[in-house]
């Protein structure tokens, strides 16, 4: 199994792109004999409007969160004051237990002498499955409007994938966008992350934290630069400086923004693209990252 | 009316233009307003308003592990009840992995010889700076990695409120990060309106839907902006008509424009770099913004 990520410190600079594309492109390489496309950023998954097939699997993911046993309990608050999320309260004789805060760390409920706050499921979304083709499989998950914890469903997502994969296997993560603990759920431990910017002073700055974020991780990555044109030395000279490797590049073109606009998968109609995407991909390929 | 608005631009889906038109609101605004970026995970407002940081603080929140080596009688009772694998055994001694640690304490309330401390943890800084338009400008930076980027937004709000009402200020104006989850919440949790910025793509329209659930789900009044309109008509009707099953007021319809990215990479805004319609229409959509 090989896991690669796909991630921005920006929002909106082509992580979806280029996860559906060079899927679609890699799915014509004989180096694997399977792969999977896993949307993560479940906030809003987006992967899925480009790649349309059939539902082979669903279901509702849990996450585990206490629940007051009245009758149990003896009101020691000792929970409470266990607590580090304030994710329980007293009010007089009963326990108010506040989901959204809760971490699912299990000490208030291990650690209760009573056995009063036993750990039940919570439902923070769902995760679905399609066969694209033979080769291709798209699983997504989304979370739940209103529920706040996103790396709780990133991490069970993972884990469904990783369960089906084999040793020929590749699996393509589309991350969420930031720094922060939903992305980093997400590239931990892949073998490559690729960062894809656009060449602007916003794709730069977010781009630096990006590489920062992977740096602490010990994540290995490279860049791609989409949207490429004119002002890509903002990013090259950047990238030269630091001693990143640019994996590849993306052309600039308004065809290529209706194409995404209508949820079509850019190298099946547009050839520049497909060659730049090929070209990433065949890079990846050379230098071992798949 | 009352004393002081808040007004959140937010867009579910990144890279729709939301700092480029935030920060042109911003100049728009000129000193009447305090703003904020909320956007802590990757906060870009301050490459246009070039602030001058007159104050900045650390800012701890949450806890983390550390085993001391000294005491530790391997007993494995900390790794056993840790549910985040942040316990790792090397060479024989227990190790906290500083990234998995969510801070939860379990094992220092387990540990027999006390030997686990939870200090508290650095996880970002806020700055209160001038912008070069004069106004305030609160924003911050989390730490590589670390978490509650949810606290660091409210207390970034919180400086933003507490500035304003110092300075006489009536209006907050907010940067928003992407998604739903909690950092968006927290953004959004009080605040008077929010105003998305979408952009005519499947996925523009897909996490319109959703991020619109979250603003009626918590009560607040939306209101829309579609950028790049003329990219897809066909979609930017199908956006309206969205616009309106979800109750969302429609301030404008902007072209998709090359000006957009020329300007950034002047380090201007919009406003500030085009002189013909763009301009005119970001500053008809910034009247009605602070009319609704």
């Amino acid at each position: 199994m090989t896991e690669i990520a796909i991630a921005s410190g920006k929002g909106g600079t082509g992580k979806t792109t280029l996860t559906v594309n060079l899927a679609k492109m890699l799915a014509e390489n004989n180096r694997f004999s399977k792969i999977f496309v896993c949307d993560l950023d479940v906030e809003e998954p987006n992967s899925g409007l480009f790649l349309k097939g059939d539902l082979i699997h669903e279901e509702t993911k849990y996450r585990m969160i206490p629940e007051w046993k009245e009758d149990k309990c003896t009101f020691c608050k000792r929970s409470a004051n266990v607590c580090e999320f304030n994710a329980l309260a007293y009010l007089g004789f009963s326990v108010l237990i506040f989901p959204e805060l809760c971490h699912s760390c299990y000490a208030c409920s291990e650690l209760c002498p009573e056995d009063a706050l036993p750990m039940v499921q919570h439902r923070m979304g769902q995760l679905k499955h399609y066969k694209i083709s033979e080769k291709l499989e798209f699983i997504e998950s989304r979370l739940d409007i209103g529920v706040e914890q996103a790396v709780p469903l990133i991490a069970a997502t993972r884990r469904y994938v990783t369960n089906l994969a084999d040793e020929n296997t590749l699996i393509i993560y589309d991350a969420p966008p930031g720094t922060s603990c939903p992305v980093i759920e997400a590239v931990k431990k892949t073998k490559k992350t690729i960062l894809i910017t656009e060449p602007t002073p916003f794709g730069l700055h977010d781009l630096t934290l990006a590489i920062e974020t992977m740096q602490e991780l010990n994540q290995p990555f490279g860049v791609v630069i989409n949207r490429s044109g004119k002002h890509d030395h903002l990013i090259v000279d950047y990238c030269k400086a630091n001693n990143i490797r640019i994996i590849g590049k993306i052309p600039f073109m308004r065809d290529a923004a209706v194409a995404y606009s209508n949820g079509k998968l850019m190298v099946d109609s547009i050839p520049q693209i497909r060659e730049a995407v090929k070209t990433i991909g065949n890079n990846l390929l050379k230098e071992d990252a798949l | 009316m009352k004393e002081l608005k808040e007004i959140v631009v937010i867009s579910g889906k990144g890279g729709t233009g939301k700092t480029s038109l935030t920060s042109s609101f911003a100049v728009l605004g000129g000193t009447a307003l305090v703003v904020a970026d909320c956007d802590v995970d990757a906060a870009d407002m301050h490459l246009l308003l070039n602030p001058k940081t007159e104050y900045e603080e650390d800012f701890y929140s949450g806890k983390t592990a550390v085993i001391e080596t000294e005491g530790c009688v391997h007993c494995y009772k900390c790794k056993n009840v840790c549910r985040f694998d942040a316990i790792n055994v090397i060479n024989g001694e227990f190790v906290v992995d500083e990234l998995n640690c969510e801070g939860c304490s379990y094992c220092f309330h387990i540990c027999p010889t006390r030997t686990i401390k939870m200090p508290d943890a650095l996880s970002g800084k806020f700055f209160i700076s001038k912008s070069r338009l004069g106004s305030t400008l609160v924003h911050a930076r989390l730490n590589i990695a670390a978490d509650n980027s949810g606290k660091l937004v409210t207390k970034v709000r919180d400086e933003a409120k507490r500035v304003a009402k110092e300075e006489k200020k009536k209006l907050i104006l907010v940067d928003g990060p992407p998604g739903i989850g909690c950092p968006v919440v927290a953004s959004l949790t009080g605040a008077d309106l929010a105003v998305i910025v979408t952009e005519p793509t499947v996925s523009g329209q897909h996490d319109l839907k959703r991020v619109a659930e979250l603003v009626s789900k918590m009560k607040i009044t939306g209101a829309l902006i579609i950028n790049k309109a003329d990219l897809n008509r066909d979609m930017t009707g199908r956006i309206k008509q969205l616009a309106k099953e979800l109750n969302l007021t429609l301030i404008a319809e902007l072209p998709y424009d090359q000006s957009f990215t020329e300007a950034i990479t002047k380090g201007k805004t919009i406003v500030e770099y085009d002189k013909g319609s763009i301009k005119k229409q970001i500053e008809d959509s910034w009247r009605k913004i602070i009319e609704l």
